[in-house]
């Protein structure tokens, strides 16, 4: 039964979910709604699972002083002093928002502008032409990022029009990009498609965990 | 020369960090102008936009955390500042559990330059939790998500909601975001409901939504911060986005440098290592 139920329930809402799509009818619109609503539910109760399993994790690392325990520290105050704060206060209060603004927003900020560093290392190791499909990347590469920002319209745009960095930019994006964008796309929906008729079905049973298996 | 340049094939990666940074700190010293070309994709987003009459209704979507704002920001103030300049009545949300905070600021500067009242010429939805589920919630009704707004505001006690139910009743969605709510917009949100969608991304995503824009699915991108700085071009409001021009035009110049001389040493060295018999 512990395994039975968890199929039969994954099989009378993944039937229902696909079948209410074709269905433009009241009943099936609101039942639907419905069932959202339980994922949101259910989410957070996923939610808490993940606070809870973070404090753990840091507690224990603080708790036997393990290598990097300090940063532990700093997330298990952040995540009470914000939650506390968010909480009493609520979101409009006055704290909370300077620690947004003052606090999370330049510091995320940081995270994704070193971002720009990293490419610049990763380019100069990783655009070598070493071989001709290497070499191959190494034009795309250059041609594409070239394409797209400024200095590749002051480089080429004294050329025929064909041959400017940004016409050669939107050639590769929109053809041999989309062309193989598209043939990865097509067969990872066929595969998500024959996936999820194999969990509706009860073929596919490793998302039960350890009980699943036959 | 070439030991100079076999050297250069094993270069600690923070002199590249280095040189990056200090080149990024001279448009800061002295700034120059940077010539904006507006691409097909950014012009299509501006015409959209631009062809709404006034009164017509436009649905903006800010699915981005400050980790993106430097990037994000510039394309939020140039749509919203066109849609109010145009007079379009403009509904505002975001997906990202970050972004409320941001978006609030955002709408509540534009719109007091425009003199645009909360509740009468816009409204900002808010935050909910699961992109796919509410994007899916509101082609059904705004107010299955969001019953009140950000403020508490029930959605049917403001001028601005009445008589608009869902995505058939506004012109368009443009979705900025510099994560993968674009995937749920496409998908739950056009694929189902079929309503104009355009796309405001970051820099390094943009090359993977080109395909949508080829099937249809998707009718304009703003691609980063260039494609922010068209945009601005375009509305005749230069902000950030033109400013961080000249910084992106330094940062492109040494990747390129970089480059350039990753592979002169790649080619020296190869040819040494060639003429004492090794290979590569």
């Amino acid at each position: 039964m512990k395994r039975e139920l968890p199929l039969m329930i994954v099989l009378i809402f993944g039937t229902f979910m696909a079948f209410q799509y074709f269905v433009p009818h009241r009943i099936s619109s609101d039942l639907y709604q419905e069932f959202n609503n339980w994922t949101i539910i259910i989410g957070i109760f996923a939610m808490v699972v993940g606070i809870g399993s973070l404090i753990s994790l840091h507690y224990n690392r603080i708790k036997f002083k393990k290598p990097g325990w300090g940063y532990s520290t700093v997330t298990i105050v952040c995540l009470i002093g914000m939650m506390s704060i968010g909480l009493i206060g609520g979101t409009e209060n006055d704290l909370f928002l300077k620690l947004y603004r003052h606090g999370l927003a330049p510091v995320t900020s940081t995270m994704f502008s070193l971002l720009a560093f990293f490419i610049a290392s990763a380019a100069y190791r990783a655009f070598r032409a070493r071989t001709i499909l290497a070499t191959l990347l190494l034009l795309a590469a250059v041609v594409v990022m070239l394409g797209r920002v400024p200095i590749g319209e002051i480089l080429t745009g004294w050329l025929p029009r064909p041959l400017q960095f940004s016409e050669i930019s939107n050639f590769l994006l929109y053809v041999p990009n989309t062309a193989a964008k598209r043939a990865i796309f097509i067969g990872v929906g066929l595969g998500v498609a024959a996936m999820s008729l194999k969990i509706i079905l009860g073929i596919e049973r490793t998302w039960l965990g350890g009980e699943g298996r036959k | 020369m070439r030991d100079f340049l076999e050297k250069m094939m094993l270069i600690d990666r923070r002199w590249i960090y280095l040189a990056i940074g200090l080149a990024v700190i001279i448009p800061a010293i002295k700034s120059f102008h940077v010539p904006v070309a507006v691409s097909p994709e950014v012009r299509k987003v501006y015409e959209f936009v631009d062809d709404a009459k006034p009164g017509e209704y436009i649905f903006l979507c800010f699915d981005y955390n400050p980790s993106t704002m430097a990037e994000m920001n510039p394309m939020a103030y140039a749509i919203l500042n066109q849609a109010f300049n145009k007079d379009l009545k403009v509904i505002l949300v975001t997906l990202d559990q970050f972004g409320a905070g941001m978006v609030e600021e955002i709408a509540t500067r534009v719109a007091a330059n425009h003199k645009k009242v909360l509740g009468e010429d816009y409204c900002f939805l808010g935050y909910r939790p699961y992109p796919a589920i509410v994007i899916l919630a509101m082609g059904i009704d705004f107010r299955v998500p969001f019953p009140a707004d950000y403020y508490g505001t029930p959605l049917d006690s403001m001028s601005v909601m009445q008589g608009i139910k869902n995505f058939y009743d506004v012109k368009g969605v443009i979705e900025i975001t510099g994560g993968s709510t674009a995937d749920f917009w496409i998908i739950y949100g056009n694929g189902r409901y079929d309503f104009p969608l355009a796309l405001g991304l970051t820099g390094v995503m943009s090359a993977d939504y080109y395909q949508y824009l080829q099937s249809g699915q998707i009718f304009g991108i703003i691609p980063g911060v260039k494609g922010a700085a068209e945009y601005e071009t375009l509305v005749g409001f230069p902000g950030e986005g033109m400013a961080q021009m000249p910084y992106q035009v330094i940062a492109h110049i040494v990747i390129l440098l970089f480059i350039i001389i990753s592979n002169v040493a790649y080619f020296a060295s190869r040819k040494k290592k060639g003429k004492l018999g090794g290979g590569v």
